[in-house]
């Protein structure tokens, strides 16, 4: 394996944990603030690529369909909470974890009927359509580029927003301590929506900038949710840096087991056995992370303090 | 004592009303002109199975898992898998089947048990998404197009054969009151006491002096078993088996069943993987995007019916 | 006194940067009420928690009848004899009281993995249960299921699951918390009835309580013990009305 392989395939990887990131971003928040296992994000990471596709396809610029997919997430994000979830928070998890297991049957078959079970294709501008030259002859598309750099800075600008906003401050409150937070005279369920709103448009911005490479389609954000699922996990609930942490690691260890895994089975086993073993055993490799590190740290990385 | 003695009387005609029209419908459905029911009924015997092992944990034990359907998918894919390989002998495949469903209950439930709350739901559905995405990229045994079963499982008695529809039926029906009785007897033995006695509280059960966890485990391995035992009969039953018999929809359908029928409730499962099961049929015939009316449906129940079936026609009787 | 029945050296645990239990080293010697007392967050409740194994401590160890418990798990514990009650009620509230106790008995009759014989009808845990019952004056409520019983009749259940555990000792954590004075009182002659019995490790607020029972006080402040005597020697000690004062919490 030469090298501009490997990098470039690092690169994959850390692009794949920024998406992770951004999934898991809104969905530790959720869970470490309001103590809420919502399935249903998954959906909001296809409903924001079916926004930003269809606003894309309307003004024919990507930029734009990125633009109008915030607003439009941040409404629906709202909307949501306030209709079907806010009901939710006073239950158990397996009330929530059935509850928005309908919400998800429900936007999958309301996706299906409003834009067709094919699915969308997103056009990407011409000027992000190409390949730069990094160095060292590695060659990356100026694409993938351009998610890693939109999603560092988002993940900067989420940090900052978290560490030295007055909202943050809130936030990270609301985290590790709901009721002193309340005993404080935080207005509680205004928080909760606007946390959950930027979860909405964080998941919404996932799905919409994966969509290029992906195609957007029913069901897209279910197998993202279950990876971002163990990347919070991983990271400890509640945690933004254990949420970026362990969203580049999962990214990370995912794709480089795909593409190296076989490479590096042949060194044990017979070229046959590596050729099957490689791709079944890339493919359940952070999930062993997983299991791995919650069998020494059963609360993740960066476990939730106080509670 | 403590389920209530009116609830008891109620729930038994109604085990026994549900296991009657069982063993009756390869009879009655023909006669009512509707044979295509016979295979509906076997599948919801099958989906009952599952839904009756999963509420042992879930219901009995508090242990919300969400990776349940993993075992339907281990119990088929041996049998698929031995088949494959030209193996067919019942008495073979079926222990193995269950050897293989027991050995990964026992390393599953060894790490999804450190955890708790939100931790072990996303930690159950985890390990079964990494058993789910293995049969996705295993190619010899078919990816996600599954795998056909051309043989079901041979007992090696010519007047027992699964191949006949009827003896296939009567199978699963055995295999349902099988596991009723069990569960009947587990939930009210030392052992059954001591699971349930953990969900209500773990640690008052510690400080009695019962190491809770081994207990705990030990459920989770029995109900692997006997999902996976479901397993077995659906993949000889459909003579096919495939990933998705074991992604995590399926998982949440199952819990789904259990509390749509009565959670901690023994026929509960049952009824409820019958209503289940039945509606979306109905569903099905007025409109294929069915989902938009299932999806609300199913927060409804959530919202205003966590007693599930059983609790609705057992009212009065309060329940946790 | 190396005679003690319970003995903790140097017991450390702290949360965070909160010190739960600084070197805490005391002795209970077998047939005493010994009152641990001090101010919230003292550190009392986390003690109890070390001491039935729910926490592992930082540091130090514990000796329970000559032997040393400390890594023992809680239920290893209770098997040595060393049960406690919990300050927040604890019973499984869906079950009746007299399942309750049965499944405490159960506990103490070996391992419990027996699949298939009805153990609500089995004569070998009702009966027991049905003696404690009566021992903690509940005799007339075993059918009730526990989370429809009275907040005193529940820390009364609490008392009957720790005796039917078989203990040498036990750990109450505030017994007659929540309780109204009649209550309470109705508690301190239990307490006392089973003095006799057993010795006990009482954690209480009560201070009347505290000073009809105890034979010895340990007075914990911040995670530290700061005196131990008799309750005399205690009420006389001016560290310990600085702690209480300073601390002004009596609940």
């Amino acid at each position: 394996m030469d090298v501009s392989l490997v990098v470039e395939q690092f690169l994959n990887g850390f692009q794949l944990g920024i998406i992770l990131f951004l999934m898991a971003a809104g969905l530790t928040l959720v869970f470490g603030i309001l103590d809420m296992v919502n399935l249903a994000h998954g959906s909001l990471y296809m409903i924001g690529a079916f926004y930003g596709a269809t606003f894309a396809v309307w003004t024919d610029s990507f930029i734009l369909g990125v633009v109008l997919m915030v607003p439009a997430m941040l409404v629906t994000g709202i909307v949501i909470e306030r209709i079907a979830l806010r009901t939710l928070y006073a239950r158990d998890h397996l009330d929530q974890v059935l509850a928005t297991f309908g919400l998800i049957l429900f936007f999958n078959a309301l996706t299906r009927i409003i834009w067709g079970p094919e699915g969308v294709v997103v056009p990407l501008p011409d000027f992000l359509n190409g390949s730069v030259d990094l160095a060292f002859g590695i060659v990356y598309p100026v694409f993938r580029i351009t998610i890693i750099g939109v999603g560092l800075a988002v993940a900067l600008g989420l940090w900052l927003l978290v560490s030295h906003t007055r909202i943050g401050m809130l936030i990270r409150a609301g985290a590790s301590n709901r009721t002193m937070a309340g005993a404080l005279g935080v207005n509680i369920p205004m928080l909760f929506t606007i946390v959950f709103g930027i979860g909405a448009v964080l998941a919404g911005l996932a799905g919409l900038i994966f969509a290029p490479i992906q195609t957007v389609f029913v069901g897209m954000g279910e197998d993202v949710l279950i990876i971002a699922f163990v990347v919070i996990v991983i990271g400890g609930i509640g945690s933004i840096r254990g949420a970026f942490i362990a969203a580049i690691l999962a990214g990370l260890i995912d794709t480089m087991g795909r593409s190296f895994l076989d490479v590096l089975l042949l060194v044990f086993l017979s070229p046959n056995a590596a050729e099957s073993a490689g791709p079944a055993l890339s493919s359940m490799l952070i999930y062993i992370l997983m299991a791995a590190i919650l069998f020494f740290r059963p609360q993740g990385l960066f476990p939730p303090k106080g509670r | 004592m403590i389920a209530g003695i009116n609830m008891k009387s109620a729930t038994s005609w109604m085990t026994l009303g549900v296991l009657v029209m069982f063993a009756v419908m390869p009879f009655l459905a023909p006669a009512l002109g509707e044979p295509f029911y016979v295979k509906v009924f076997a599948r919801v015997m099958i989906w009952s199975i599952a839904a009756i092992s999963l509420n042992l944990i879930m219901g009995y034990g508090g242990m919300i898992s969400f990776g349940h359907a993993v075992f339907l998918g281990i119990g088929g894919y041996s049998i698929g898998i031995a088949s494959t390989h030209g193996l067919d002998n019942a008495w073979i495949q079926w222990p193995l089947a269950i050897g293989v469903c027991a050995v990964v209950g026992l390393i599953f439930g060894f790490i999804s048990l450190r955890t708790r709350g939100v931790y072990f739901i996303m930690i159950t559905l985890a390990l079964a998404q990494m058993i789910f995405f293995l049969s996705v990229s295993a190619e010899q045994y078919g990816s996600d197009d599954g795998l056909n079963i051309w043989q079901r499982s041979e007992f090696g008695v010519a007047w027992f054969d699964l191949e006949n529809a009827l003896t296939m039926y009567y199978v699963i029906f055995a295999f349902l009151v099988a596991a009723l009785f069990a569960m009947w007897r587990i939930v009210n033995s030392r052992f059954g006491l001591v699971v349930r006695g953990s969900r209500s509280n773990d640690l008052r059960m510690q400080a009695v002096g019962f190491p809770t966890y081994r207990y705990r485990l030990t459920a989770f391995v029995i109900a692997g078993v006997m999902c996976g035992i479901a397993g077995i009969l659906q993949a000889n039953f459909e003579k096919f088996v495939s990933p998705d018999m074991m992604n995590w929809p399926v998982s949440g359908e199952l819990i789904f069943m259990v509390v749509l029928g009565g959670m901690g409730t023994l026929i509960g499962p049952v009824v409820g993987a019958l209503v289940f099961l039945l509606l979306s049929e109905i569903l099905k015939d007025i409109t294929e995007h069915w989902h938009i009316i299932f999806g609300p449906f199913l927060v409804l129940v959530v919202l205003f019916a966590r007693g599930g079936v059983v609790g609705l026609l057992t009212t009065g009787v309060s329940r946790e | 006194m190396s005679d003690a029945l319970l003995s903790t050296v140097s017991l450390r645990k702290s949360f965070g940067g909160v010190v739960a239990a600084d070197g805490v080293s005391l002795e209970v010697v077998p047939g005493e009420i010994h009152a641990v007392i001090g101010p919230n967050g003292a550190g009392k409740t986390t003690l109890v928690n070390l001491l039935s194994g729910l926490l592992t401590p930082d540091a130090g160890d514990i000796v329970f009848d000559g032997r040393p418990v400390g890594r023992l798990s809680a239920a290893a514990r209770v098997k040595r004899g060393l049960a406690r009650s919990f300050q927040i009620t604890s019973v499984l509230r869906e079950f009746t009281a007299a399942d309750n106790v049965a499944l405490a008995i159960q506990a103490r009759q070996g391992h419990s993995f027996k699949f298939w014989k009805p153990a609500l009808e089995d004569l070998a845990l009702r009966q027991p249960a049905a003696t404690i019952l009566a021992q903690v004056g509940l005799a007339d409520r075993a059918d009730i299921v526990a989370g429809n019983l009275a907040h005193g009749e529940q820390r009364q259940l609490e008392i009957a699951m720790v005796l039917a555990t078989g203990p040498k000792m036990l750990l109450l954590d505030e017994p007659m918390a929540g309780m109204g004075i009649e209550e309470s009182q109705r508690m301190v002659e239990l307490l006392q009835d089973l003095k006799s019995q057993y010795t006990m490790l009482l954690i209480e607020h009560d201070m009347d309580a505290v000073f009809a029972l105890a034979d010895r006080i340990t007075v914990l402040v911040y995670g530290r013990e700061i005196a131990t005597g008799a309750p005399a020697d205690i009420r006389a000690n001016a560290e310990v009305r600085d702690a209480y004062l300073g601390a002004s919490e009596t609940d």
